[in-house]
């Protein structure tokens, strides 16, 4: 029996050769193929056991990895964590997901973009660690932590902008959330954190300054009728308006009233400029309907509505619905009907009339810079749209200053400073406490910064809230902190 | 003038306590490493896991010194490392799973490889002589069939991931047909060492083969439906290919005639394309392994891919024991610890295990070639080649040379049936292979004895 067992341990030579040849082609020849298909999850880990870039804003560190002793290497961990929460988002291992900027700057964080092609040759030909580059934000730390504070507790967002750049100095959302809870490498603490903040009801996860619901922008809406209404040439700020003291709405039984019901000025008259300084409604619906669907849906549109924008995050296009009636259409031009706004497209409409009625593409990132410190790449500021002529914008300025100085916002006075702003009170639901905006910009004569603020519920006022009460001392505090009076 | 003299072969127990104790280094050093690289520190354990397993195959040493001293010195050694090597996986995957210490699989492990390396003590203890064993021929085989088909019961038939080759019993659960190998080893070797005269008479020569007769196809026709039975029933091509190639690779080892091996081959390739035009469940084995990518079997598929992803990533030289991410495939613990260990310790430590299964199964063919008796010779190729054969069963299907099976990879994979039975397995090789290099009783004379032949 000798011969066949020699055969016998011939065929299994055989057998496991051929088991040499199918490992060595798994894990030689097809393995490059193997690592690069899409939907290897592997692939990705890797990365997050790469050093990540900090994210950092001024002198303070927002995004930061520290040497951690599992299998990741590396905590993603956020020092001043729920202040900068919507604006950071999360880096999360545990639930293999990235938001905020940590997604939309993650080819730099990681140290894959482009431009880090040549770093990454040397690293590999120096042996060094490759480190993902930092990427520093526009945001003013102190301006983000006034407007945190000025919140307080209340639902909402603030936005503030340099309106001469674009950049973004400031962008808070309440209520907030902890982004070090959902980094953690404690895979069930992670998900456990993320269930509980998907099913809050006030939707801590919602950025409110950029995506979230939106929200109808009131009053401040005012300010794109105003701006049609000038350009059109058929207007100036002294032109008269009918303002009586209840507009009834053609082929409707509704009616459009005032919030106090009396007519905006002696003969049921005011100037379009007395009419934005007091916000009144039957002035501005009057105004929408004989301007005519067209001309405000062509402004809110020089305004950036409807436009898709990504700074780098993705930021939800603010609307101006289909207009079906007159009646919808004087709804509208207040603010109201289906229009929707984010707080950072409000703000753009203050920063294009300060800046003589040029929108700049607004941007959160200044530069990145690689982890020798050379800057990979800076921001450069562009327009984003011409929304009015120098000449109309110099024109709101003054009837937004009017507003500040002698109308319905003038808790957002800063001594020494000319302010220009609009308040904006929105009905959600009836009877609901109604959501209180204001933006504004400042200084009027030279802008450095410009800001919208919007608070959910009244901020606590109640169905008696308005935006210049609630809203406007909050502007005042962010724009206070950025030109440091 | 005469002179006869002694020729005492060594009996190379020391050899084996070397290697041995490279062997338990081997491990503890891969347990500690795996510490360092998922912890950060040593494992305060370390000598407690390492000592652990150096004191029960140090046991099966002194047994081997008391019982069977001439044994191979090589196996024990290469059981002792794949098992560690085993540990130290299952012990990285449980930490990479965050299981605490009710959980760890890699406890039970060790306390498995308790039980089995007490078996294999059992039977170096209990068997002195393998030809012993002849006399269960026939109770191996009920035994052997039993076991094969207990999955199939109703009540305590168990299907795992699409295989019904286990059983369960409360919560306790069994892979028969790893017991089922040795059995129907020994009731092979038992059979055809009295049938293989009447199986290797010369009957029609057909193109330069030597066929049998008719009346002598009965038995591999026997074996043929029932590892058909296992491809249909329990839909593990695995477990199937095992029993059919043992039983064919022994019936060659005892005729002598390469005809039986044609037959065999033929026979297993007609039902085994039967099977997959038949049977939906087969098909989808076979769908997975040709399109693997195929968005009609993303689900399907999912284990083999991601453990395609592991060896690919672990490349030449893996990624290092703990720093992988061999946690991604299912099951990788069990069916895909292959994929494990290609992945942290690279193509190269995949070769290093693959050479240690096949020097295991080669130390068990040179037994057989060794040994005298005939039943002995049997047993040891056909335990040994079921080794081989089953390490390609199951590399075969992780590195996607032939379809995916359920059968777990001998002495590394997480499972205790498998475990006890691979230890019984070695220790049944150790037992022969002791009687293939004892020197026969006649010639062992003591020094005198010799002095006095001498003086004659």
């Amino acid at each position: 029996m000798n011969g066949p067992l020699r055969r016998l341990a011939g065929v299994v030579a055989v057998l496991f050769l051929a088991l040499f040849g199918s490992a060595t082609f798994i894990q030689y020849v097809s393995a490059a193929d193997l690592n690069d298909r899409p939907g290897n999850a592997r692939t990705i880990y890797k990365e997050y056991s790469r050093e990540r870039g900090p994210i950092v804003a001024g002198n303070a560190s927002l995004a930061t990895s520290k040497p951690a002793a599992d299998i990741y290497k590396y905590q993603r961990s956020y020092p001043v964590g729920p202040l900068y929460a919507h604006v950071t988002g999360w880096y999360s291992t545990s639930l293999s997901s990235a938001t905020g900027m940590e997604k939309a700057a993650d080819p730099y964080l990681t140290g894959t973009a482009d431009q880090l092609f040549y770093r990454r040759i040397s690293d590999l030909l120096t042996g060094r660690q490759p480190k993902g580059a930092s990427v520093e934000l526009t945001i003013d730390p102190a301006a983000q932590q006034a407007a945190w504070n000025a919140l307080g507790n209340q639902q909402g967002a603030v936005v503030a902008l340099d309106p001469k750049t674009g950049a973004i100095l400031a962008m808070v959302s309440k209520p907030s959330y902890d982004p070090n809870q959902l980094a953690t490498h404690n895979r069930a603490a992670a998900e456990r954190a993320y269930k509980r903040l998907l099913a809050d009801p006030a939707k801590p996860l919602d950025n409110r300054a950029i995506a979230g619901s939106q929200y109808p922008p009131g009053s401040t809406f005012k300010l794109i009728d105003t701006a049609a209404a000038l350009s059109s040439g058929r207007y100036r700020p002294d032109s008269p308006l009918p303002a009586p003291g209840v507009l009834p709405l053609p082929q409707s039984t509704a009616v459009l009233p005032n919030d106090d019901r009396q007519p905006c000025g002696p003969n049921n008259q005011v100037s379009l400029a007395d009419a934005l300084r007091i916000s009144c409604n039957t002035a501005f619906g009057n105004l929408g309907m004989s301007l005519g669907t067209q001309a405000i849906q062509d402004q809110a549109a020089k305004f950036g509505f409807g436009r898709p924008l990504q700074i780098p995050l993705t930021v939800t296009p603010s609307r101006f619905p289909q207009i079906q009636s007159q009646a919808q259409l004087a709804q509208a031009a207040i603010g109201q009907f289906d229009v929707r706004a984010t707080p950072l497209q409000m703000a753009m409409v203050a920063a294009g009339i300060a800046n003589h009625g040029v929108v700049m593409q607004p941007y959160l990132v200044k530069q990145v810079k690689s982890s020798s410190l050379d800057v990979v790449s800076s921001a450069n500021p562009t327009v984003f749209s011409t929304a009015v002529t120098p000449q109309v914008a110099a024109d709101m300025t003054t009837m937004m200053e009017g507003v500040v100085q002698s109308g319905t916002g003038t808790r957002a006075q800063i001594p020494g400073v000319q302010v220009a702003g609009k308040t904006g009170t929105a009905q959600t639901s009836p009877g609901a406490p109604p959501l209180a905006w204001f933006t504004a910009f400042a200084p009027a004569d030279d802008p450095q910064v410009a800001v919208a603020v919007v608070v959910e519920n009244g901020g606590g006022y109640g169905e008696a809230a308005s935006g210049g009460a609630v809203a406007a001392p909050i502007a005042r505090t962010v724009m206070q902190a950025v030109i440091g009076k | 003038m005469a002179l006869v003299t002694a020729v005492v072969p060594p009996t190379r127990r020391n050899v084996e306590l070397a290697l041995l104790l490279f062997a338990i280094v081997v491990a503890a050093s891969a347990y500690a490493i795996v510490g360092l690289a998922v912890q950060g520190a040593v494992p305060q354990d370390w000598w407690l896991v390492g000592g652990g397993l150096a004191l029960l195959v140090l046991a099966v040493h002194v047994v081997l010194r008391w019982r069977a001293r001439y044994a191979d010195p090589v196996m024990l050694p290469i059981a002792t490392v794949l098992n560690g090597l085993g540990l130290v996986m299952i012990h990285r995957l449980d930490l990479a799973h965050h299981f605490n210490n009710s959980t760890s699989l890699a406890t039970r492990q060790l306390v498995w490889s308790a039980i089995g390396i007490a078996c294999a003590i059992a039977v170096l203890v209990f068997v002195r002589d393998h030809r012993a064993l002849a006399r269960y021929t026939y109770t191996a085989m009920v035994a052997g069939f039993a076991l094969l088909l207990l999955p199939l019961l109703p009540g305590i038939g168990r299907e795992v991931r699409g295989a019904r080759i286990w059983i369960g019993l409360g919560p306790l659960t069994f892979q028969p047909g790893e017991l089922a190998k040795i059995l129907l080893a020994l009731f092979f070797a038992g059979y055809l060492v009295t049938a293989r005269d009447s199986l290797s008479l010369v009957g029609r020569k057909v193109l330069g083969l030597q066929l049998p007769r008719g009346r002598d196809l009965g038995p591999i026709l026997v074996a043929w439906l029932a590892s058909l039975g296992v491809l249909v029933f329990e839909s593990d091509l695995g477990t199937s290919l095992l029993f059919f190639g043992l039983f064919v690779a022994m019936l060659y080892v005892a005729t002598e005639r390469i005809s039986w091996i044609v037959i065999g081959l033929l026979l297993f390739a007609a039902g085994a394309f039967l099977a997959w035009t038949l049977f939906a469940h087969v098909q989808v084995r076979v769908a997975i392994w040709l399109h693997p990518f195929d968005p009609a079997n993303v689900a399907t598929a999912y284990q083999p891919i991601q453990g395609w992803y592991g060896l690919a990533s672990g490349g030449l030289l893996g990624t290092g024991l703990g720093q992988g991410r061999p946690d991604l495939v299912p099951f990788a613990q069990s069916d895909f610890i292959v994929a494990a260990i290609g992945e942290e310790l690279g193509l190269a430590g995949l070769f290093a295990v693959l050479v240690l299964y096949g020097m295991l199964v080669e130390r068990g063919l040179r037994t057989a070639v060794g040994v005298r008796d005939g039943f002995g010779k049997l047993l040891a190729a056909g335990l040994a080649f079921s080794i081989a054969l089953q390490v390609f069963v199951v590399v075969g299907g992780v590195t996607r040379l032939i379809p995916l099976t359920g059968l777990t990879a001998p002495f590394l994979a997480y499972g205790g049936s498998s475990l006890v039975s691979n230890w019984i397995i070695v220790a049944l090789l150790l037992r022969i292979s002791d009687s293939a290099r004892r020197p026969p009783e006649s010639v062992t004379l003591s020094s005198e004895e010799v002095a006095q032949v001498v003086a004659a």
